[in-house]
């Protein structure tokens, strides 16, 4: 076939691939069409593959047909889908944060590779387009390459990388020292060089760069990490787009990196913190900038499980706070059960979710999700706070600085941070394993509240413990 | 294509994302990540380029790696999206008849 004929649609097929990406995710804009949408934008992903394929096949070659070229791709598709195929398909709904921020990983991981190897391609010096892509795209994706690797050893609690935050040795002199060198080496070649050494130079700060940004970052920070990094790759690849001008790269690496973006906003906001802040370092753990506020003063109220029980069983409306501390147990399924139970005895329940709860963006609702909560029962902050007002008894799980109404008075560190109005209910059970800070590191004025009661368990055994105290009412 | 034209679907691009994605709700934040964090496997496009164009050694290793991680990347996104967005339910699914395939 000729290729002059072949080319305008394989280049056709790949706006068409763009196309069913942005309709893919604006059908995730309800979970009625979401499912739908990301079969599609899979269906088109497959489609600009194919179109690949035939152009490469077609396409006039100096050397004629690269048959080590075609072995080369399909035994790597063949292992890295299989791989996805088989992690996707086992990986537990609770562990899936780890896995996302793996896929991300490799996907700045690839489009580095693109640069590095183009760029050992270039005869002379690349035009300035070729030039600033390439290094950028080689910067920006082995940030992500390490960064998201790291998120994703947090994530799973690996030895390595502890979730909790790890200060780097000479941290900021460290950063400096790559910062200069990734900056230096990058003026450098756009100036007009074209130099192997300084390329490799960059790309290996940059690796580290990647490590020592992501590992003095907590374990409650990562949504906000976990959104930033995957708006990198997006941006990585777009870069890839420029270096081998091609639009399909572009359209969809911008897409990825506005959607990347967005959500970084969102999580910063709903922890009222700067992104820069949290990347720079947070602040539980700090220097004692936690300054403590003189709040409400009072005693904590512990309470048993039977009267914790008799409490919900006879309330006609519940609404359940699910925090990361659920999330940590695994409690979802249980807190489901004992939903359903006091449903059984007509009792109104709904689950309160805050847009960081859990370890990723929307996490939570994942998880109950997966315990066969209905999505019309989970509900988002704005939508439930007025209806705390009319609640009998909100009931936290691992649930904290999201809850503290010091958050409503400025002068402390979670000042002006969205909270779930849940004081305003007639009655609070708080299920907590003690009386620990949460991440901000302060304590938390409601538990002093006279309508609280504390319930010290971990959320997986107190939830067992609540059912059955239930089902004895 | 030249620098301006790129750069000119780069921004439209990134404008449309964000018009597109301001109205995902809170509830389908994790899949929204998961499904774009999917879209940008479309880097396996580039590494197929980099593969047919290598001749050496070293440029084959890269460009399989290159291959086999994008690929992760998309066909592992894709499928883990789809099974986080068939959880979500109007009702649960124990009220149902059950079905062969969960």
């Amino acid at each position: 076939m000729d290729f002059a004929l072949v080319e305008p649609i394989v280049r056709l097929t790949w706006l068409g691939g763009a196309v069913t990406f942005v309709i893919g995710l604006s059908r995730m804009s309800s979970p009625a069409t979401a499912r739908n949408g990301n079969l599609l934008s899979a269906g088109g992903m497959a489609l600009a593959v194919v179109a690949t394929v035939v152009y490469l096949l077609l396409a006039p070659h100096d050397g004629g047909f690269n048959a080590t070229g075609w072995i080369v791709i399909f035994v790597g598709i063949a292992v890295g889908g299989g791989y996805g195929l088989y992690s996707a398909r086992t990986v537990k709904m609770t562990a899936m944060p780890q896995l996302v921020s793996l896929f991300n990983a490799v996907g700045g991981g690839a489009a580095a590779l693109i640069a590095i190897s183009e760029y050992l391609h270039y005869p002379s010096v690349p035009g300035l387009q070729y030039n600033v892509a390439s290094v950028l795209d080689m910067v920006i994706g082995s940030i992500t390459f390490t960064g998201s690797l790291v998120a994703s050893g947090k994530l799973m609690g690996l030895r390595i990388t502890p979730s909790r935050p790890v200060r780097v040795p000479g941290g900021q002199l460290v950063t400096a020292a790559l910062t200069l060198i990734v900056v230096g080496g990058a003026a450098y070649l756009w100036l007009g060089h074209l130099s192997v050494a300084v390329m490799v130079a960059i790309l290996a700060a940059s690796l580290v760069f990647g490590v020592t940004m992501t590992l003095p970052i907590g374990g409650a920070d990562m949504p906000v990490v976990i959104s930033l990094l995957n708006s990198f790759t997006g941006i990585a690849v777009a870069m890839a787009g420029f270096v081998l001008n091609n639009p399909l790269l572009i359209i969809a690496g911008a897409l990825v990196g506005a959607a990347g973006a967005i959500l970084t906003k969102l999580m910063a906001d709903a922890m009222n913190r700067s992104v820069l802040n949290i990347m720079i370092g947070g602040f539980g753990g700090g220097e004692g900038t936690a300054a403590t506020v003189a709040g409400p003063g009072g005693s904590v109220r512990e309470v048993s499980m039977d009267d914790a029980a008799i409490q919900l069983a006879y309330a006609s409306s519940v609404i359940v706070v699910p925090g990361y501390g659920l999330a940590v147990a695994q409690a979802q399924h249980n807190v489901r059960e004992l939903a359903e139970i006091l449903e059984g005895r007509g009792v109104d329940v709904k689950y309160a979710i805050h847009p960081v709860a859990g370890r990723m963006p929307g996490h939570m609702n994942v998880l109950l999700a997966e315990a066969n909560v209905p999505y019309p029962q989970l509900r988002e902050m704005e939508d439930i706070n007025p209806e705390f007002d009319r609640c009998d008894v909100a009931l936290i799980i691992g649930a904290n600085d999201v809850t503290n109404p010091a958050a409503r008075r400025p002068g402390s560190p979670v000042s002006g941070m969205p909270i779930l109005d849940v004081d305003h209910a007639k009655n609070i059970i708080v299920m907590k394993r003690s009386m620990g800070r949460g991440y901000a590191g302060i304590d938390n004025e409601l538990y002093l509240n006279p309508k609280t009661g504390m319930l010290f368990a971990d959320a997986k055994r107190g939830l067992a413990e609540l059912i059955s105290a239930v089902k004895a009412v | 294509m030249n620098i301006d034209l790129a750069f000119t679907i780069f921004v439209l691009a990134i404008l449309c994302g964000f018009a597109v994605i301001s109205k995902v709700p809170a509830t389908l934040h994790t899949p929204l990540m998961s499904g774009a964090n999917s879209i940008h496997g479309i880097v396996l496009v580039g590494a197929m380029f980099i593969a047919i164009e290598a001749e050496d050694p070293l440029s084959y290793a890269i460009a399989f790696v290159a291959v086999a991680f994008a690929t992760l990347n998309v066909v592992g996104g894709y499928v883990v999206t789809d099974r986080m967005l068939q959880m979500f339910r109007r009702k649960p699914a124990a009220l149902k008849p059950p079905k062969a395939e969960g």
